[in-house]
């Protein structure tokens, strides 16, 4: 079993393919004569034996094999992400391979410490850094808890970021496979990184060094202290002192962040001879490696222990600013915190504000018109770009939390955790509870005898003022809105909404399980981390919201543009202010629907499963707002995008199918809420589905046959 | 992922990429599966295949002329599951005969030269399909029909 797995020290180059960089970095460190805490290397055939003779493999073909990895949003990466990471972490290592991995591991490590790594084929090379993107654990005890971490280890291969690089490199998701180090964890008091090259200035060492361990430093939330030495001689350039007030040590799983003790405050982490040290170590490793290096160390006591050496890889190029958003969204549990304060306090009431709209748009002369839908463009563009560089990555605290949750309580469902958040109101949730009250008062007056039409009851006009005030949004003010809401409130007096009970108990109970397996300020520490990805489930929703009515607001106006100059909803709002402004300019059609095959017809249609259950029943498409008021309880409600302004007819489905894809969307929340089926990220839904094709929906495959009764429509 | 805007061009590409196709007959009830070298036109509504006359499939189709063929490109490996398309071709078979045959007996050996010794022989019958319909599966589980027929 040579090439399943082997101490470190024998990790050689052509085992490259066998064990991943890392390994073969520790085992040339060892071989070099370097202090290396003790590790054995689990080669890829073990990833390989474990995802073969577990039908992972096959398994995580079916999830990547939904749609394109291009067309996928960036919610959609994370939920097939974290579902392949369920995949790994409920499936128990088979009993001759734990056996296998308890007769390397229990003799090697006993009942130390350990920190299992990722080694990835491939992973620290000069070509291509996966610093980061892969998972790695420290301060692991016992063979339970190590075998569960290989398994997140190997889990973290299909992690959103390890995706989107490998699929940037080219790689073939299907020869992907991941070795893993198994080294012994050194408890160092004082620990850094060393570059052997500054790669600002070549001529410089760069020595960065904080007290307790060095995953503070790794990860942002401790600042080193950062020596620039001169490369030849190793004299001492430049050294910047930070405000040292943290350490990162053990805790009794993984580490914490502590503050540090005043005495140490006052000092830096190393003096002099230990800074020379650390400068020769590097430049060993550099030229046993032959090429700069980047290293991690640390001292225990006098003893300075080499951690891992990579090359350094000058930084990519900015040639997918997608990627690098979206590893931006990774954001610390601290930063989350204060983004949750900025939103809350500052963003929100901000979008709240701008959405108000004053004045009355048929009264404008027509330039006024045109300076108002660029104004209202203007303010759409500005919270458009703020919801992605700021709500959207708060939305992380949510995964955040549902990570730790699904590591902890290992769920069937991977996305339980997000009964957990529920219990917040949303908006949208008391706007169904408006509803619901108009629906009461409306069945309450048709029972009296004699009753009046409708339109005469003044409390429910009063009710329905007060609705069509507070959600205004893409309904707008009119009449035809009024109308609309009439109508489907007519609707929903004839139909049981199937709302789910959420058993209160059963979510007592399971935020006690969950929260039962932490103590002291752990515990603490999960209950901030509950609050937080409460916070932010409540906010995604309020976000879209608030959104969806500055949208409504721009295309209020647009529309308004277009109403007086006889145009077709096909032109874009640029071209509309062009024609308002200058009477002789003739519009463009600029916005014209994608041209597509008129014979091809879907019978079976496939997306991401967002809500469990099974649903059926014809089809209504959405592809303009006035086709809500047409819908029709039992019918399956088909849209390019849930918008949040469309969820109140949410009650009336009976399965929702959703071009736009995510778990956390709209539509999949407010699905889950009341318990109705759901797909979402089904490529060209609303192009290929016809309003009256009976539709069965699968929310737990991600699945939608069609039966297109009359074949004539067809044509 | 198969767009409906490429439909066409895929199922073509297909096609040429292959050379065996899985025909599926039937005769008193029973269905019948074997594989055949076909070929298949330009504008998708005709599929060919040869066959001796005195085989199980003529005989099928002799008695019921509603044939389907499947083709698809997989490796037989577990990405397949991911990335392998197959189209399934419904239509109505019958032999050849005269100028159609010869014209038909050319567009086949374009595709299988190394047949023509196979197509010669008095007791093969070129069988042509016209086809209805195309249903076209990728990403496992995606299904699209295209109608070739009118």
């Amino acid at each position: 079993m040579n090439e399943m797995v082997v101490p470190a020290d024998l990790a050689k180059d052509h085992d490259n393919n066998f064990f991943g960089g890392k390994a073969l970095a520790l085992g040339k460190m060892i071989r070099g004569g370097f202090k290396v805490p003790f590790a054995v290397c689990l080669g890829t055939k073990a990833y390989d034996q474990f995802v073969d003779s577990t039908g992972i493999r096959g398994r995580i073909m079916l999830e990547l094999g939904r749609k394109r990895f291009e067309d996928m949003r960036w919610e959609e990466i994370w939920d097939t992400s974290l579902r392949i990471r369920s995949l790994f972490n409920n499936t128990p290592m088979p009993d001759d391979f734990k056996k296998f991995l308890q007769e390397v591991i229990e003799p090697a490590f006993k009942d130390k410490a350990v920190v299992v790594r990722s080694s990835a084929v491939g992973e620290d090379s000069a070509n291509a850094s996966f610093a980061g993107i892969h998972e790695s654990f420290v301060n692991v005890r016992g063979l339970e808890s190590i075998i569960d971490r290989i398994k997140l280890v190997w889990a973290s291969l299909w992690s959103d970021g390890a995706m989107l690089y490998r699929n940037e490199l080219g790689l073939k998701v299907e020869e992907s496979s991941m070795a893993v180090v198994i080294q012994e964890m050194i408890q160092g008091q004082r620990s850094g990184v060393a570059f052997s090259v500054n790669p600002n200035d070549n001529s410089q060492t760069v020595i960065e060094a904080v007290y307790g361990l060095n995953q503070g430093l790794v990860d942002g939330s401790v600042e080193p202290d950062r020596w620039l030495l001169d490369r030849k001689t190793g004299s001492i350039i430049n050294h910047f002192q930070p405000a040292r007030d943290k350490i990162v040590t053990l805790s009794s799983s993984g580490v914490a962040i502590k503050p540090l003790i005043a005495e140490l405050a006052l000092r830096p982490p190393l003096n002099e001879n230990e800074l020379a040290q650390v400068y020769r170590l590097v430049l060993t490793a550099e030229s046993i490696f032959g090429a700069p290096q980047d290293m991690e160390w640390t001292f225990d006591g006098s003893d300075l222990y080499a951690l891992q050496s990579r090359p350094i890889t000058t930084p990519a190029k900015d040639n997918d600013s997608s990627r690098i958003w979206h590893m931006n969204l990774r954001r610390s549990f601290d930063s989350l915190k204060k983004l949750s304060i900025k939103i809350e306090e500052e963003l929100i009431p901000g979008m709240i504000i701008e959405a108000v709209v004053s004045g009355d748009l048929k009264g404008l002369t027509n330039q006024d018109l045109a300076q108002e839908i660029e104004h209202r463009a203007e303010i759409f563009q500005k919270w458009d770009e703020i919801y992605m560089t700021e709500f959207v990555p708060f939305a992380h605290g949510v995964r955040l939390f549902g990570q730790v949750y699904n590591d902890i309580m290992k769920p069937k469902d991977p996305f339980e955790f997000v009964e957990l958040l529920a219990e917040s109101e949303m908006l949208s949730l008391q706007r169904n509870a408006m509803m619901e009250g108009m629906v009461a008062r409306i069945k309450e007056t048709s029972d009296l005898p004699g009753s009046l039409p409708l339109s005469c009851d003044e409390i429910l006009n009063k009710m329905m003022d007060a609705f069509l005030k507070k959600f205004s949004g893409s309904f707008g003010g009119d009449l035809l809105a009024r109308d609309g809401l009439l109508k489907i409130l007519l609707e929903m007096t004839n139909y049981q909404a199937q709302k789910r009970i959420i058993d209160a108990n059963g979510l007592i109970n399971s935020k006690k399980a969950f929260l039962a397996h932490f103590r002291g300020e752990e515990r603490k520490n999960a209950e901030e981390l509950l609050d937080l990805a409460k916070a932010s489930y409540r906010l995604r929703d309020d976000d879209n919201i608030h959104l969806g009515r500055i949208q409504a607001n721009l295309a209020e106006a647009e529309k308004e543009g277009a109403k007086r100059l006889g145009l077709l909803h096909s032109i874009s709002g640029v071209e509309i202010v062009k024609a308002l402004r200058n009477p002789h300019y003739v519009p463009r059609n600029d916005m014209l629907p994608p041209k597509r095959s008129d014979k091809a017809t879907p019978r079976q249609l496939v997306g991401q499963p967002a809500g469990p259950g099974i649903g059926s029943g014809p089809a209504r498409v959405l592809r303009e707002s006035s086709d809500l008021y047409s819908f029709k309880s039992g019918e399956v409600m088909v849209c390019d995008a849930v918008d949040p302004n469309m969820t109140f007819i949410v009650p009336l489905c009976s399965a929702i199918v959703e071009r736009r894809g995510g778990m956390l969307i709209h539509g999949a929340i407010i699905a889950r809420e009341y318990g109705i089926p759901c797909v979402t990220g089904v490529p060209e839904a609303v192009e290929l589905i016809e309003t009256g094709d009976m539709l069965t929906v699968d929310g737990y495959l991600g699945v939608i046959t069609i039966n297109r009764i009359n074949p004539e429509k067809m044509k | 992922m198969i767009y409906t805007s490429d439909l066409r061009d895929r199922i073509f590409n297909l096609l040429e990429s292959q050379s065996l196709a899985v025909l599926a007959t039937q005769k008193d009830g029973q269905s019948y599966a074997n594989l055949v070298a076909f070929a298949v036109s330009d504008n998708l509504q005709t599929m060919i295949f040869a066959t001796s006359r005195s085989t199980r499939k003529f005989s099928n189709i002799q008695s019921n002329s509603l044939v389907a063929l499947l083709a698809d490109n997989r490796l037989n490996r577990p990405a397949d599951l991911k990335d392998a398309l197959a189209v399934t071709a419904i239509g109505k078979a019958m032999e050849a005969n005269g100028a159609e045959k010869e014209k038909l007996s050319s567009m086949y050996l374009d595709k299988h030269p190394h047949m023509s010794d196979f197509i010669s022989s008095p007791n093969q019958a070129l069988i042509r399909v016209n086809v209805s319909k195309y249903i076209v599966v990728s990403n496992f589980q995606r299904v699209l029909e295209m109608n070739v027929d009118e």
